[in-house]
């Protein structure tokens, strides 16, 4: 009744190609984005901001980044957070060491250098593919947080590599409340995943999705497979990069290398898998599922423990968090491979026959 | 120069240690074509339940058997569970798999046998062996000799169950193809829960080989990471690949940390040690860009 198409007349080619074809999605994303942008603003906390949504957007732009290297181009990597590490420190130091440089140029410059870095990393994918690039990308996750951590120069002489992000000023407005680099965290993120969906379906889309589903093949139908990797691990590390530079100066405020593990870049590919591989849309509903978790587990298992009269210490919990962490993995590798971002496209094909399925 | 032949023998020893986790590895890929992320937490299970039994008051010989009854268990549940219902998926996505599973085990290891570290007494200490102390001047761990022994008998094991029983022979038939081995009457299931018992096995002598050496803690599942470079190396699905894969790696490691970062530290000032953290990946890494298949893997032809 609500969700039909029927009646759209698609009239001309524009028409038939714009970016979501059925009113009722487009409807629907404008009502999205105006309660992000303004409802949210007017009704949140302080602790809903800093703590639940900012971190939400920051992993949902990460996520997306890796989604397009591992769900569309379908090279795997296990370095997401060192990409995101060398984001913040290059929008540090650009900020640090540029006079005047406004910090959204920064922000770009961070994407590009982790672009850069990226590329360099996404060499040896031109001669191997499947675990043993996953195994690679682990010497960047590890290389490159050594390298912050011992490089003093990097983190402007501090100890251990701590580095503090410099104030948020755009235009003489400065961001400094919760709510002010929500909506800043919020414009990137929304900016950056318009791209991403207009870039996926675009003819560098299908060149990576031909790539992940066979790349002899698509060398042999004329897609040139240097140029297709290492684009996707270039705009996959600008996301990163660009997230983790989020992550320093709307999120935290002042990172560590430590703090960019390889147990960060585990958690980055879990949203991936348990939002859907190779979708957008799943990117967003992995971050907020992966981030919900803890928090939903944290308030539930006492409960749980009281109602059986065990004993649950804090260390208990955070085990059992770790656990229900692998096993969701698992059990959504078995029962749904392709993540929440699937069952929200059943349920939209359900929605469209409702309520007179016959 | 004695002091780099020290520096040297105690990589290749370490080395064997990383070889004894890669093996692990290799035996799973060998027989289903999984690639197990899980080996290294399967190690710290393995050690975690040595001590924790030992805890509750077993003797020692108690333990190692109950130990690894916990891990032949946990080997064929893992299989019948996970990896059975996961039949025909792409490998990435049961490499996925065993990331979750890697997880899960290091919920559940701590939960139930407590996460503080502890040591594994196994018998053996932890010195330099006065003969080669004395004559050529160099520290020798007696313990790593052990370990270097109990690393080649199990790998001479292994490669004798593997060329001359029948179980070995079946091993190696799904390997090469499951198709062929189930149509010639091999039970693939059976194959593969034996498989997930041997890598189990496995495990237990690297845990317990590891724990007694560094302690059973959370951070032996980062040591068993660096396996991962020494089965690039080495290739998949080898196993001298695996013990040569080691010991290069171990060596050189041992090598670069004592040897790099003064070097580093003349052209750049401040202190670069914990090299060791990276190096072995960064070699992995070049190596691959020479020969993707490793030193022993086979080398592999696409088609479309």
């Amino acid at each position: 009744m609500l969700y039909r198409e029927a009646g759209q007349f698609k009239t001309s080619y524009a028409a038939d190609q714009q970016l979501f074809p059925i009113r009722q999605d487009r409807i629907g994303l404008v009502l999205l984005l105006a309660v992000a942008f303004f409802g949210i603003p007017l009704f949140a906390s302080e602790y809903w901001f800093s703590a639940i949504l900012i971190p939400f957007l920051i992993f949902a732009l990460a996520a997306l980044g890796l989604n397009i290297l591992t769900g569309y181009a379908g090279q795997l990597s296990l370095g997401t957070a060192a990409f995101m590490a060398v984001g913040a420190y290059a929008a540090y130091n650009f900020q640090l060491r540029v006079e005047g440089m406004p910090i959204l140029v920064s922000f770009i410059c961070a994407g590009l250098t982790a672009a850069g870095v990226g590329i360099l990393f996404g060499l040896p994918s031109l001669r191997i593919k499947g675990f043993y690039l996953a195994v690679a990308t682990l010497a960047a996750q590890f290389f490159i947080v050594w390298c912050l951590t011992k490089f003093p120069w990097l983190s402007n002489n501090s100890s251990s590599g701590v580095i503090s992000a410099h104030n948020i000023n755009i235009l003489g407005y400065a961001f400094d409340t919760p709510r002010d680099k929500y909506l800043l965290v919020l414009a990137i993120v929304a900016l950056m995943a318009l791209a991403a969906k207009n870039m996926v379906r675009s003819s560098t889309g299908r060149a990576w999705m031909a790539v992940r589903d066979m790349d002899v093949a698509a060398s042999v139908i004329g897609i040139r497979l240097m140029h297709t990797k290492l684009l996707a691990f270039a705009v996959s590390s600008f996301y990163c990069g660009v997230a983790g530079a989020l992550y320093a100066y709307c999120y935290l405020g002042s990172v560590e290398p430590d703090g960019f593990s390889l147990d960060m870049s585990f958690r980055i590919l879990f949203m991936v898998i348990v939002g859907g591989v190779g979708s957008i849309l799943g990117s967003f509903l992995g971050a907020g599922f992966i981030l919900l978790l803890p928090i939903f587990l944290d308030i539930t298992l006492p409960f749980v423990a009281d109602l059986f009269g065990l004993p649950f210490s804090s260390a208990t919990v955070s085990h059992i968090q770790i656990m229900v962490f692998g096993a969701l993995i698992m059990f959504f590798l078995i029962v749904e491979p392709h993540g929440l971002a699937r069952l929200w496209q059943i349920a939209k094909e359900k929605l469209r026959l409702w309520p007179f399925p016959h | 120069m004695e002091f780099f032949f020290e520096v040297l023998i105690g990589g290749l020893l370490s080395g064997v240690m990383y070889a004894l986790v890669a093996l692990g590895f290799v035996l799973i890929y060998k027989a289903s074509g999984v690639f197990n992320f899980a080996q290294g937490a399967m190690v710290y299970l393995a050690a975690l339940s040595v001590v924790g039994i030992m805890e509750w008051g077993a003797p020692l010989w108690l333990a190692v058997i109950l130990a690894f009854a916990v891990m032949t268990a946990f080997g064929i549940g893992t299989e019948k569970f996970v990896l059975r219902k996961l039949v025909n998926q792409p490998p990435i996505a049961l490499f996925m798999a065993t990331i979750g599973l890697t997880f899960f085990i290091e919920g559940l290891a701590p939960m139930i046998f407590g996460s503080d570290p502890r040591a594994l007494d196994i018998g053996i200490v932890d010195e330099p062996i006065p003969y080669i102390l004395e004559n050529w001047n160099m520290v020798i761990s007696k313990f790593d000799l052990v370990a270097a022994g109990v690393a080649s008998v199990l790998v001479a094991t292994l490669a004798l169950f593997f060329q001359y029983t029948r179980i070995g022979r079946a091993l190696r038939a799904v390997a090469d193809d499951h198709q062929a081995a189930l149509s010639i009457g091999i039970p693939l299931q059976h194959i593969w829960a034996i498989v997930w018992g041997v890598a189990g096995f496995v495990a237990l002598v690297a845990g317990m080989m590891w724990g007694a050496r560094n302690g059973v803690q959370f951070a032996l599942t980062f040591t068993a990471l660096k396996a991962l470079p020494v089965l690039i190396l080495g290739g998949f699905t080898s196993v001298p690949g695996a013990i040569v894969g080691g010991l290069i790696i171990g060596a050189s490691e041992k090598l670069a940390e004592i040897y790099i970062p003064p070097v580093m530290q003349d052209l750049f000032g401040g202190n670069f040690g914990g090299i060791e953290g990276w190096f072995p990946y960064v070699l992995a890494l070049l190596f691959l860009l020479v020969r993707p298949e490793g030193l022993f893997g086979e080398k592999h032809i696409d088609r479309v």
